[in-house]
């Protein structure tokens, strides 16, 4: 799908990353419009925190996202699907280890 | 009410008459905007701007319900805040007149805004320190709210003020039409003199030349020109509204008239 680019009245698409709590990282909430950063960052406040979603934001343009292209898929994840080497799943796991 | 089945107003009561007008005035002025911006959701110019405007309109009227539950109490005439919201005529409204002018052209919207955000943010803080611990507290939360909503009109302001041809114009009208209700912000009569004396209430005169700093700050960025001072005055915090406040109050009580004491 093509980004939204930078429309006539100046206006312009941000996607926006929110941290739920601190320790986390920032995760992809979704996209608001907006004419600067500064606007995309309170409008991302007013619409994605309205129910105590988060503890900080980052806004970034739409536009400067480079994404893969889904007809690739074949090329870019298929080669990884008979590795299941790469998992680190061949290892006995001492029983002092609670978690891992 | 006749004369005779009125119980007479406990001395407690009396004192506290000054208090409830000034504590209403805050109450109001917090009520009144809120639901001129509550008539904006679903129609603001963007799906983000109608959230923003919405947010505000919530944390005002989050101010206007602990304020009028407060005057109530002090009032002890048993009125809670729905009550006071719901079922005083308009010339028991004391909010200033500026807040109760219509939504107009998104530049009226934000102008308005913009003047009563400055407003608060000065008025509120000087409340913060008020003899009275309620009212302080109430200030205190409101305070961080009242940031955010300055930081957003200011933004638009300086973005509309200093965009187009078009834009700047268009705020200039806005700013002309409602420049003249500032006044009233800081004409101080009797209940305000009252309450300034007793340090409820912060003093008039720095609570002036702070807003208007930091108005002339803001309209330089954004490029536009102060009106000068209209002569003529209001007087909506003494219940002599403009023409605007008996349409809003007649869609915003409706139902509770109409269906006294109706639950969801």
């Amino acid at each position: 799908m093509e980004h939204e680019a930078e429309r006539p009245d100046g206006w312009a698409l941000y996607e926006i990353f929110i941290r739920a709590r601190s320790g986390l990282d920032h995760k992809h909430v979704g996209s608001v419009h907006a004419t600067d950063a500064r606007m995309a960052l309170e409008h991302a406040r007013d619409v994605y925190t309205r129910r105590q979603e988060g503890i900080s934001i980052w806004v970034v343009r739409s536009i400067d996202i480079l994404a893969s292209d889904p007809a690739e898929a074949d090329a870019l994840f298929e080669p990884a699907r008979d590795k299941v080497y790469r998992h680190p799943t061949f290892y006995d796991i001492p029983d002092e280890v609670k978690t891992l | 009410m006749s004369a005779t089945t009125t119980a007479p107003a406990a001395p407690a009561a009396a004192d506290s008459a000054p208090r409830v007008r000034y504590v209403l005035r805050l109450a109001d002025a917090s009520l009144v905007l809120a639901q001129r911006l509550g008539e904006l959701i679903g129609h603001a110019p963007a799906l983000e701007e109608d959230l923003g405007l919405a947010n505000i309109a919530l944390d005002l009227m989050g101010q206007a319900r602990l304020l009028l539950a407060y005057a109530g109490e002090l009032e002890g005439q048993g009125r809670d805040a729905d009550t006071l919201a719901f079922l005083r005529d308009e010339h028991e409204f004391a909010n200033p007149t500026l807040v109760e002018q219509p939504n107009g052209d998104f530049a009226h919207t934000i102008v308005r805004q913009f003047l009563f955000d400055a407003w608060q943010h000065e008025l509120y803080t000087g409340l913060q320190s008020s003899s009275d611990a309620r009212i302080a507290a109430i200030a205190a939360k409101a305070l961080k709210e009242t940031r955010y909503h300055l930081t957003y009109s200011g933004g638009w302001l300086v973005r509309l003020g200093d965009g187009t041809e078009e834009s700047h114009s268009r705020m200039q009208l806005a700013l002309d039409a409602l420049w003249p209700y500032t006044s009233e912000l800081f004409d101080a009569d009797e209940p305000d003199r009252d309450m300034i004396a007793a340090g409820v209430a912060p003093p008039m005169q720095p609570l002036a030349a702070a807003w208007s700093a930091r108005i002339d700050a803001v309209l330089r960025d954004a490029t536009l020109a102060r009106p000068p001072t209209a002569s003529y005055r209001w007087y909506g915090k003494q219940g002599r509204h403009s023409e605007h406040l008996g349409y809003l109050l007649a869609e915003m009580q409706h139902l509770p008239r109409t269906y006294p004491g109706l639950r969801w």
